[in-house]
């Protein structure tokens, strides 16, 4: 039977990307994000996992706003990344699970989640850069993946609830997975930052803390504000953390713990932050 | 009229990205997603005025893109995702891109993202940025 080795967390700001490229790790501003890397490294070598479903959103690579999925789960083979615009590397590609991606699909239309399903999909930064910082350095990834994309976009956004449920939902397609694969879920963006409008700038340490210090222990606590309220207190793009908030579902309902946390503001307009949490 | 989320107390200074938005900036923002491919943004390079017709861009949207004006164009719908392609072909990131929104200095932007990581709120961070371009500004 399938095994979930833990989960691991991770902002995805496109400048690191940009500081991996240019060998920066080590510079008095970056060197703080990245000390938060080795535990990662460490776990990942230790709970070797092989698969990994990651839930993350698209900034304008895969989806325009013609068409523009809630809920968006990948079931192809293989996954693109491709020029964003404005001069980040083109990340390696990433080989998908695509019996995993139907097997999930299935089980999640099933318990009434009316998802997208994409057998192409376009990923960006936001999948690429957290596993560059996981794995730096390999020629190709050592999992196979499942990628989510939550709409962060274009409000309506769905709810930290609904994040939360669906997250729930993919544990429960997992436990009646048959295969033995060591899978790890993955959630990227956040924490508290905003781009645009004359907030721009705007970070928010103390409800970063707050969600920091509920996620492993009282997810539901983080899913009581609505979205409006989110966007109050974490930023427009602060609210990537319902990547995480959906990733903590995927963990399952019984207990787990939180294993390692690294906080810095700021990495680019960003509150960074990194965790790592197992079945307890 | 568009939701039960426009009960809420607005957000200073901040411009939710809803469906009126969206609708209202469709052909800026599928002219920022053009610039995903190379090709796309040396056209706009080479010949800004005919790159943004072929778009479409209303008046405001135009003016907007030709002021460089980045809050601008979020009130001509733009979403910032998509800006920030624009913003990369001229080379600007997204500190100069809150800098122009908040219309101070980059140096004094960057300065307000590192006061609130040595411990200052945004609002104390935010004041002390502004005050310091009234005085200089």
């Amino acid at each position: 039977m399938a095994e979930i080795v833990g989960a691991y967390f991770t902002s995805h700001v496109p400048a690191i990307g940009g500081a991996i490229h240019k060998g920066l790790q080590q510079e008095p501003y970056w060197k703080p994000f990245f000390d938060g890397f080795h535990k990662v490294h460490e776990w990942l070598a230790q709970v070797k996992p092989d698969v990994a479903i990651v839930f993350n959103n698209d900034h304008g690579l895969n989806f325009f706003l013609d068409k523009m999925p809630t809920f968006a789960v990948g079931a192809a083979a293989e996954y693109h990344n491709a020029d964003e615009g404005w001069g980040l590397p083109i990340y390696k590609p990433f080989a998908g699970h695509t019996e995993l991606s139907w097997h999930i699909i299935n089980s999640l239309v099933e318990d009434e989640f009316d998802i997208t399903t994409c057998q192409k999909m376009l990923v960006d930064h936001a999948l690429s850069i957290p596993f560059e910082l996981a794995w730096p350095d390999v020629e190709a990834w050592p999992v196979k993946i499942v990628p989510f994309a939550i709409n962060t976009v274009q409000h309506p956004l769905p709810s930290a609830k609904r994040c939360l449920a669906l997250g729930q939902a993919v544990n429960k397609a997992l436990q009646s997975w048959t295969g033995d694969e060591r899978i790890v879920i993955i959630g990227t963006g956040g924490l508290s930052h905003q781009l645009d409008g004359e907030r721009a700038g705007f970070i928010n340490r103390d409800y970063d803390t707050f969600c920091m210090d509920n996620l492993s222990v009282d997810p539901v606590a983080l899913t009581k504000d609505s979205i409006h309220e989110m966007v109050r207190k974490a930023g427009t793009q602060g609210v990537e953390v319902l990547n995480w908030i959906a990733a903590r579902g995927a963990l399952g309902q019984a207990p787990v713990q939180e294993i390692h946390r690294n906080y810095h503001i700021p990495i680019s307009n960003t509150a960074a932050a990194t965790m790592l949490m197992e079945p307890a | 009229m568009s939701g039960p989320q426009n009960v809420s107390e607005p957000i200073p200074g901040t411009h939710l990205f809803d469906g009126d938005a969206a609708a209202k900036g469709f052909e800026l923002n599928a002219m920022c997603y053009s610039f995903n491919n190379a090709a796309n943004r040396q056209a706009f390079l080479d010949d800004e005025e005919a790159y943004c017709a072929k778009f479409h861009l209303t008046p405001e949207q135009r003016k907007a893109v030709a002021e460089r004006s980045v809050l601008g164009m979020i009130a001509a719908g733009g979403n910032i995702y998509y800006l920030a392609k624009l913003a990369g072909i001229f080379g600007l990131n997204v500190q100069d891109v809150g800098s122009m929104q908040t219309g101070v200095p980059v140096d004094d932007f960057k300065a307000m993202l590192l006061a609130q990581g040595a411990g200052q709120t945004y609002d104390e961070a935010h004041g002390a940025m502004i005050g310091k371009e009234k005085v200089h500004g």
